[in-house]
C-alpha cells in the first residue's frame, strides 16, 4: 500500500520460523501468519513463513537490511514467556538451546550471511518459551497461542520504529481451508494471499486434525527428557542472565 | 557375546573401548553412533541409533490426501521438495491420475535443481569440513594456490593469485573477529586432515563461491513453485499456468522472460559443477590416496527405484536406472518393484516398535507404527540418559527396511554403481574420466570397483550426479519450450480433483531419487481420507539397525575396519557418516552460546 510518506523504508524481512507440525514449535510461523492477516506494511517489507528451511532462507536474509525473527526458543523461562534479543546477541541465542533442527539451520544461515559480508542495520529475535512440543500434528497450546497478540503488538511497534509503516487491514477476514480447489485458482477467491498452503493454515490445520481415537498421538519420552525442555527432563538453565523485564517480556542487554 | 559374524559378511567385535558420538545429526531424529575400537584404534563394531520418533504417519492419518504434500514438506528443511514430490506421486498413483507433459517436465526440473542444490550445499557447507581445514588455509601461498587451481580446475575463471589473496584476507578477518562461526569446533590440529594449505585455501574459496551461487539456483523453485520459500506442489500437475507471451502482471504465469531466467540459472549451475565441484572432489581425493575406507555395504548391495524418466510413466526411459545389485556382482541387475509385498519389508526386531511377530517384516502398505520403547539388559546408564546402548536388544527409532531380506545401501553412490553396471553412457564417461584425472594427480591406478565403494567414492558420486542433473535439467528446459511452442499449455489435470470421483478405497506408491537416496511414500486412501501413510526415506535404509537375521545396515557397515587417528576426535566417523549426507544440520559444526560443543564424544 502506497502512502504519502516519502521517507525511504529499509528492506525489512519479518521471518517466522519453526515446525508447525510440532505444537508450540510452530509459534513463529503462526505469529507471522496472524501478523500478515492483520497488517499491511510498506513495500520494502516482506513477511515470510520460513518454516524449517535452512539455507533456502539465505537469499532472503542476505538481501534484507533489517531482520526480525519470531521463533519458539528454549530460554529456560516459564512457558509463554516472551524474550527479546537484539543484534550481535542473536546468532548465539539461536544456537544456545536447540530444540529442533531448524535452529541449527538458521544459525548457519546467519553465519553464512556474515561470511558473505551481510551487515544488517538491525536484527531482532522475538522468542517465546514453548510449553509442549511432543504433540505431533498438534497445534499451539492455549497459553502459547495467547501470546500471539502481545508478540504482534511488540513486533508492530518495533517495525514502526524501523520505518515499516504498519497499517491495520480493513475488517475483512480471509476464508481459510473451507474450500478446496487446485492451487492457482484458489488465490482468486482469497482476499489475502496466504503465506503457506491453506492446508496448513491454523484454522484448517486444527479443525481437520483426526481425533486421538483415529490417530495415535503418543511421543517419545526419552527424546523429550533429553532435548526438549520437558518439565521432568533436562531444562535449560533458568539461572542464566535474563536482562530487564517489562510486561512479562524480558530483554537481553543490547551489545554495542 | 563379544564377537559376531553377521550373515552379510561382517565381523563385529565389541570387546574394545567404546566410543560414543551423540548427536551426529539431526533430521529424521537425531542420530547417535557408538563404536568399539581395538588396541590399534581400528573400528571393530559400530552401532547407529536414530534417537527420535518422527510420528509422520500419525500426523497424516485421516487427512485429505491432496494436502499430504504440504505436511510432508514440513518434515524438515532439507528434503522439502522430494517429500512433496513423492507424496503427490503416491496420491496420483493411487487415484490413477496422469499429469500433463509440461507438468512432468517442470517437476523434473524442480527435482533436479533440488538435487544439484542439495549436493552442492552438502559438499561445501557440511562435508568439506571433514576433509578441508579452513584454518590451515591462512598459511597458504596465494600464488601456489593459483597454480593448483589451474592444474586441477583449468576451466574456472577465478584463478588469479590476487583472487586467492583476497579470499585469504577475508577469511583472516572473519576468523580474527572471533566469529569462527561455521568453522568453530573443528578438530583442526588432527593429523587426519591431509590437504596442503593451498588446497585448503582453494576449497575455502569455492565454499564461498558455492554459498553465493546456491542462493541463485533456488530461485528456480520460486519461479515454478510460487510460494517463498516453500514451493507449491499439486496433485494432478503443477500449480503454475503458462502464458508464454504474457507480462508479469497477469496472475504471474510462466512467460518467456521467466523461463529464460530459469535457463540462465541452470547454465550457471552446469558450469559450476563441471568446472569447480567435480575438480575439487578429485583434487581433495588425491590428497587422501590410500584412505579407501568407508565402503561398507556399497561394495556388495546397492539399490535404487530409478528416476528421471524421459517419457513419464515409462520406467524403461529412466535416465538414472534403478535395480538392485547383490554380493558385488555388477553383471546381474535385479528388478525392484516397490509394490511387491515380498520385496520391500520393514523389520522392527531392533527398533522401538512392536509387531505381533517380529521375525517377519511388513510391506509399507501394511505398515504398523506402534511404538514400544525398551532397553536391553546390557544397557549402561538409565532410561533417560543412556551411556552405552545394548545393540543385542531394541536400540533405534529407525525401522530396518530390507529388500528380499537383504540390507541395502542407497544414495548417489548406489545409483552410480547401478548405472555404471547397466551401461549408462553419461555415467560411464563421468566415472572413467574422473578416475583417470584422480589417478594422474595421485599417481594411483584405481579401478571403478576399487574407488567407488569408499567414502571418497560416495562423495565423488554425489558430485557427478549433481552435474548429470544440471545436464538433464537443461534438456528438460528445451523440451518444455518445444512442447509449449507446439501449442500444449496444459500444466494440470484436475479431472479427479473432486473426491466424489475417487474409488472408495485406493492405494499407491510414489518414488523419488532424493539427494540421500531412494525415497518412497506408500499411501492407502479410504473414503476420501488417508487411511495409512508410510514413508521409507533413504536414511531409514542406510541408518537402519540390525534385522532379525543380524544383518547390519549401511552406516554400521561403513565404519568397520577404519583406523582412527585419535579416538576422542571422531573425524573419521563423521567423515564417513557425513558422506551419506544424513542431514543438513550436522551438530558437530555447531556451537552452543558459550562455544561449547554440542556433540559429545565419550570414550569408555
Amino acid at each position: 500500500m502506497k502512502t504519502d510518506d516519502h521517507e525511504a523504508t529499509p528492506s525489512i524481512l519479518v521471518l517466522g520460523i519453526g515446525n508447525v507440525l510440532w505444537a508450540d514449535e510452530g509459534f513463529g510461523v503462526r505469529a507471522v501468519e496472524a501478523l500478515h492477516q492483520r497488517y499491511t506494511f510498506a513495500e520494502a517489507v516482506t513477511v515470510m513463513d520460513g518454516g524449517t528451511q535452512g539455507l533456502y532462507l539465505l537469499p532472503y536474509v542476505q538481501s534484507c537490511e533489517c531482520l526480525l525473527v519470531i521463533d519458539a526458543i528454549d530460554y529456560g523461562l516459564a512457558p509463554g514467556s516472551v524474550h527479546v534479543v537484539r543484534d550481535d546477541a542473536v546468532p548465539s541465542f539461536m544456537g544456545a538451546k536447540k530444540m529442533s533442527l531448524h535452529q541449527t539451520g538458521f544459525q548457519e544461515v546467519l553465519a553464512a550471511a556474515q561470511l558473505l559480508c551481510w551487515q544488517p542495520q538491525r536484527v531482532m529475535l522475538v522468542g517465546v518459551q514453548p510449553s509442549v512440543l511432543d504433540d505431533y500434528g498438534g497445534s499451539l497450546r492455549p497459553e502459547i497461542a495467547a501470546r500471539i497478540d502481545e508478540v504482534i503488538r511488540l513486533v508492530v511497534d518495533e517495525l514502526a520504529s524501523w520505518g515499516a509503516r504498519p497499517q491495520l487491514r480493513s475488517q475483512q477476514s480471509p476464508e481459510h481451508g473451507s474450500q478446496h480447489s487446485p492451487g492457482y485458482s484458489r488465490d482468486h477467491q482469497a482476499p489475502i494471499a496466504e503465506l503457506a498452503p491453506s492446508a496448513l493454515a491454523l484454522h484448517h490445520y486444527e479443525n481437520m486434525r483426526p481425533s486421538p481415537r483415529e490417530a495415535c498421538r503418543v511421543g517419545d519420552p526419552r527424546f523429550l527428557a533429553r532435548d526438549l525442555g520437558h518439565p521432568d527432563g533436562a531444562h535449560g538453565d533458568p539461572s542464566r542472565e535474563a536482562g530487564s523485564e517489562r510486561d512479562g517480556v524480558t530483554e537481553s542487554p543490547v551489545k554495542e | 557375546m563379544t564377537q559376531i559374524n553377521t550373515p552379510n559378511g561382517f565381523n563385529l567385535d565389541r570387546s574394545g573401548r567404546r566410543i560414543v558420538v551423540d548427536p551426529v545429526t539431526r533430521i529424521e531424529g537425531h542420530m547417535r553412533c557408538e563404536v568399539n575400537v581395538d588396541d590399534n584404534n581400528i573400528i571393530r563394531n559400530a552401532v547407529s541409533t536414530g534417537t527420535m520418533w518422527r510420528g509422520l504417519e500419525v500426523i497424516l492419518k485421516g487427512r485429505d490426501p491432496r494436502d499430504a504434500w504440504a505436511f510432508v514438506e514440513r518434515i524438515c528443511g532439507v528434503c522439502t521438495g522430494c517429500h512433496a514430490l513423492a507424496s503427490v506421486r503416491a496420491v496420483e498413483d493411487a487415484l490413477d491420475i496422469r499429469i500433463p507433459r509440461n507438468a512432468h517436465l517442470i517437476r523434473e526440473m524442480m527435482a533436479k535443481v533440488l538435487q544439484w542444490h542439495d549436493h552442492v550445499v552438502h559438499f561445501y557447507h557440511l562435508h568439506a569440513l571433514d576433509w578441508v581445514n579452513p584454518v590451515n588455509a591462512l598459511r597458504a601461498d596465494p600464488r601456489a594456490t593459483s597454480q593448483l587451481q589451474q592444474l586441477t580446475g583449468p576451466n574456472h575463471p577465478l584463478s588469479s593469485p590476487g583472487y586467492f589473496r583476497d579470499v585469504q584476507n577475508r577469511l583472516k578477518t572473519f576468523i580474527e573477529s572471533g566469529q569462527l562461526g561455521l568453522f568453530k569446533n573443528g578438530y583442526w590440529d588432527n593429523p587426519a586432515y591431509r590437504l596442503s594449505p593451498e588446497a585448503d585455501l582453494m576449497a575455502t574459496a569455492h565454499y564461498l563461491e558455492a554459498l553465493d551461487l546456491q542462493k541463485e539456483i533456488v530461485k528456480v523453485h520460486t519461479v515454478f513453485g510460487g510460494k517463498n520459500p516453500h514451493p507449491n506442489y499439486m496433485v494432478g500437475g503443477v500449480p503454475c499456468a503458462i502464458n508464454i507471451d504474457g507480462d508479469l502482471a497477469a496472475g504471474a504465469p510462466l512467460n518467456m522472460e521467466r523461463l529464460n531466467f530459469v535457463r540462465a540459472r541452470m547454465e550457471e549451475a552446469f558450469a559450476f559443477s563441471r568446472n569447480v565441484y567435480i575438480p575439487d572432489v578429485i583434487a581433495i581425493a588425491s590428497f587422501y590416496k590410500g584412505w579407501l575406507y568407508g565402503g561398507g555395504l556399497s561394495a556388495t548391495n546397492v539399490m535404487d527405484y530409478g528416476d528421471y524418466s524421459k517419457v513419464n510413466y515409462d520406467k524403461s526411459t529412466d535416465q538414472l536406472k534403478g535395480g538392485a545389485i547383490l554380493g558385488g556382482n555388477w553383471n546381474e541387475i535385479h528388478e525392484v518393484d516397490p509394490t511387491d509385498p515380498e520385496q520391500i519389508q520393514e523389520f522392527v526386531a531392533h527398533s522401538w516398535y512392536r509387531y505381533a511377530d517380529e521375525s517377519r517384516g511388513l510391506h509399507p502398505w501394511d505398515g504398523e507404527t506402534e511404538h514400544h520403547y525398551e532397553l536391553g539388559q546390557g544397557t549402561v546408564g538409565t532410561r533417560t540418559r543412556i551411556e552405552e546402548i545394548d545393540e543385542a536388544a531394541k536400540y533405534s527409532w529407525i525401522k530396518s527396511p530390507r529388500w528380499r531380506g537383504h540390507a541395502m545401501e542407497v544414495g548417489p553412490l548406489s545409483r552410480y554403481i547401478l548405472n555404471y553396471a547397466q551401461g549408462n553412457d553419461f555415467v560411464i564417461d563421468q566415472v572413467d574420466s574422473s578416475l583417470a584425472a584422480l589417478n594422474q594427480l595421485a599417481g594411483t591406478r584405481l579401478t571403478p570397483k576399487q574407488a567407488l565403494p569408499t567414502t571418497i567414492g560416495r562423495t565423488l558420486a554425489r558430485a557427478l550426479e549433481a552435474h548429470y542433473c544440471a545436464s538433464m535439467m537443461l534438456d528438460d528446459w528445451h523440451e518444455l519450450i518445444a512442447n509449449i511452442r507446439a501449442g500444449d499449455l496444459a500444466t494440470a489435470n484436475i479431472e479427479k480433483w473432486d473426491p466424489a470421483s475417487w474409488p472408495q478405497e485406493a492405494r499407491g506408491v510414489g518414488m523419488v531419487a532424493a539427494p540421500r537416496g531412494m525415497n518412497g511414500h506408500w499411501i492407502r486412501i479410504k473414503d476420501g481420507k488417508i487411511e495409512n501413510y508410510q514413508c521409507i526415506v533413504p536414511t531409514t535404509w542406510n541408518g537402519s539397525p540390525r534385522d532379525p537375521e543380524g544383518n547390519i545396515g549401511a552406516f554400521e557397515a561403513s565404519l568397520l575396519n577404519t583406523p582412527m587417528e585419535r579416538p576422542d576426535e571422531p573425524v573419521e566417523i563423521l567423515r564417513t557418516l557425513h558422506s551419506f549426507d544424513p542431514c543438513l544440520a550436522c551438530s558437530t559444526h555447531v556451537m552452543s552460546e558459550d562455544g561449547e560443543e554440542l556433540s559429545r564424544v565419550t570414550v569408555r
